[in-house]
């Protein structure tokens, strides 16, 4: 029994009842999520660097359906320091590879530290990838709309939106406290040790900022009824076509179906 | 019908000493109650524990009565306090459910909580929107609004539920004079049109002087002058119990005190 009652009414304005455009980012959310878990563990199930590379390549036709292959980039040029520290440690020190590529004084970069190195990587940009294109192609309230309407209570779809929403915002409150500290000469930009020093008394405002907005959210919340019983009302409900369902369930099928290969020792 | 505190004494969990001390209010819809005082005179708590927050919400100890229509705080549900009295704190930006697109969505927050249909929560919107005035911020993205405009956004969702007590916790607090203005008129065009009782915590004596019908003044948890709006923002105690009293009052006293006859200076000020 869903815990939502659905808005079938007319009279809301059309920026309520907006439909989003384009074949990827008017896909049902659910399905999104349903293709992204699919995706990710896909790219962990199958052993070996061709089937993380097709998964990562299927992200990024998707990336490019929705027009958010810009976004993904930034993405992977934001884990490019990640990336390329996870590809020299496994080249060098890949424990037990014994097929040097070449060797450079007391380093041997190894063949198969190679190969390693490049299958953690593409499975780390498929788990990054999959799921900021969800992110990236579909409105927060959609998404918990969409929650709603499957039955998940009110409390939940709080939690999972204001943990959508805390990045952005941690980010903008540490921008704005940076600028505070800045201020009062406290060195953001200067060599390492300096700028480590400065962490603390970064961290600790922007920690304690966030815990003390719970409180406020907390009752700010309780005062518009947040906690009254039985169904909310949705204005606005995402669609859900025949072919959403039908790519949803296609998905759920196949990433069960992923998982018992795997089990079954059947994926190589 | 009333909000009314007899009497109340209240401890945080955990203090050493009652944040508030023998507090007697009463708010009668229709009226604009005022309350000013120093930091740490106890408003916020006042503001908890008339709404019935405190203790229901945030803990702590309630002694004597607090009621709202008649009925204990300590009595009534949380969302069902919501419906009596509404409560507006500081922070715009903590009172948006961050859930929502628009302001329209955002507005319509608490009466979709209740479970309304549709037609009944659009109408809401339009009417908390018209009453606050700012029907034209509903297509706008309420995390992109100026501190005045957010203030006022946050208003209209609180009065949504259509509450018959406001209680309002320095609404003005964190805006610049603009925003004090944009909330000013909105406050005063709540409390002249739609019937509801507003407590009016508010540091801007100016803000109190334009539409407040009683004001009560808090030193240390207590009610160290109560009277009409008038009488106590006029009175020469308010500068000990460190508040400013408002412009025109600070110049009618300078002016008395230059040895002049404030009615002919006012006469012949320009208009």
């Amino acid at each position: 029994m869903s815990s939502a009652s659905v808005a079938t009414g007319s009279g809301l304005p059309e920026y309520v009842t907006r439909r989003p455009g384009g074949f990827y980012r008017s896909t049902n959310p659910s399905t999104k999520l349903a293709i992204a878990a699919l995706e990710v563990v896909a790219a962990f199930a199958v052993p070996g660097l061709p089937g993380p590379l097709l998964v990562l390549g299927a992200v990024l036709v998707s990336g490019l359906a929705a027009r958010r292959l810009r976004g993904l980039a930034v993405l992977a040029l934001a884990a490019s320091p990640i990336v390329g520290s996870i590809l020299l440690v496994n080249l060098f020190l890949l424990p037990g590879a014994s097929d040097p590529i070449a060797r450079l004084g007391p380093l041997a970069p190894t063949w198969s530290g190679l190969w390693f190195g490049l299958q953690t990587v593409a499975r780390l940009l498929v788990f990054s990838t999959a799921i900021a294109l969800v992110y990236l192609t579909t409105a927060v309230d959609d998404l918990l709309a969409d929650l709603a309407r499957r039955g998940l209570g009110r409390r939940a779809i709080f939690v999972v939106g204001a943990a959508v929403q805390m990045v952005p915002r941690t980010i903008g409150r540490a921008a704005e406290i940076v600028d505070a500290q800045r201020a009062r000469g406290l060195d953001t930009e200067g060599r390492f040790w300096q700028r480590a020093r400065g962490v603390v008394p970064l961290a600790a405002p922007v920690v304690f900022g966030a815990l003390t907005e719970v409180e406020e959210r907390t009752m700010a919340l309780e005062a518009r009824a947040f906690s009254a019983p039985g169904r909310q009302t949705l204005l606005r409900i995402p669609a859900d076509t025949a072919f959403d369902r039908v790519l949803r369930w296609a998905a759920v099928f196949a990433l069960i179906a992923v998982v018992g290969l795997r089990v079954a020792g059947r994926l190589g | 019908m009333a909000i009314e505190l007899r009497a109340v004494r209240y401890r945080y969990a955990g203090a050493s000493k009652d944040a508030l001390q023998s507090i007697d209010l009463r708010l009668e819809p229709g009226r604009v109650l005022g309350v000013v005082g120093a930091n740490e005179s106890g408003k916020t708590t006042l503001c908890l524990v008339a709404g019935g927050f405190a203790p229901g919400v945030v803990g702590g100890r309630l002694e004597e009565s607090a009621r709202i229509d008649g009925v204990e705080t300590t009595s009534i549900p949380t969302h069902a306090l919501a419906l009596r009295c509404g409560l507006l704190f500081q922070n715009a930006a903590t009172q948006l459910s961050n859930t929502t697109a628009t302001v329209f969505e955002e507005v319509g927050f608490g009466p979709c909580n209740l479970g309304l249909v549709v037609p009944d929560v659009i109408e809401r919107v339009w009417w908390a929107l018209k009453a606050v005035g700012v029907e034209d911020l509903a297509p706008r993205d309420p995390a992109r609004l100026s501190g005045g405009q957010g203030q006022l956004v946050a208003l209209a969702s609180v009065l949504a539920l259509r509450p018959r007590y406001l209680i309002l916790d320095e609404p003005t607090s964190e805006l610049d004079p603009a925003g004090t203005a944009l909330v000013a008129d909105a406050l005063a065009r709540v409390a002249s049109e739609t019937g509801a009782g507003i407590m009016l915590v508010e540091h801007k004596a100016e803000v109190l002087a334009r539409i407040a019908d009683e004001v009560i003044v808090l030193g240390e948890g207590s009610v160290a002058l109560a009277g009409p709006a008038a009488a106590v923002l006029a009175d020469p105690m308010l500068a000990e119990l460190g508040i400013e009293p408002p412009e025109r009052i600070g110049l009618e006293r300078d002016v008395r005190a230059a040895g002049l006859d404030w009615p002919a200076v006012l006469a012949e000020a320009p208009a």
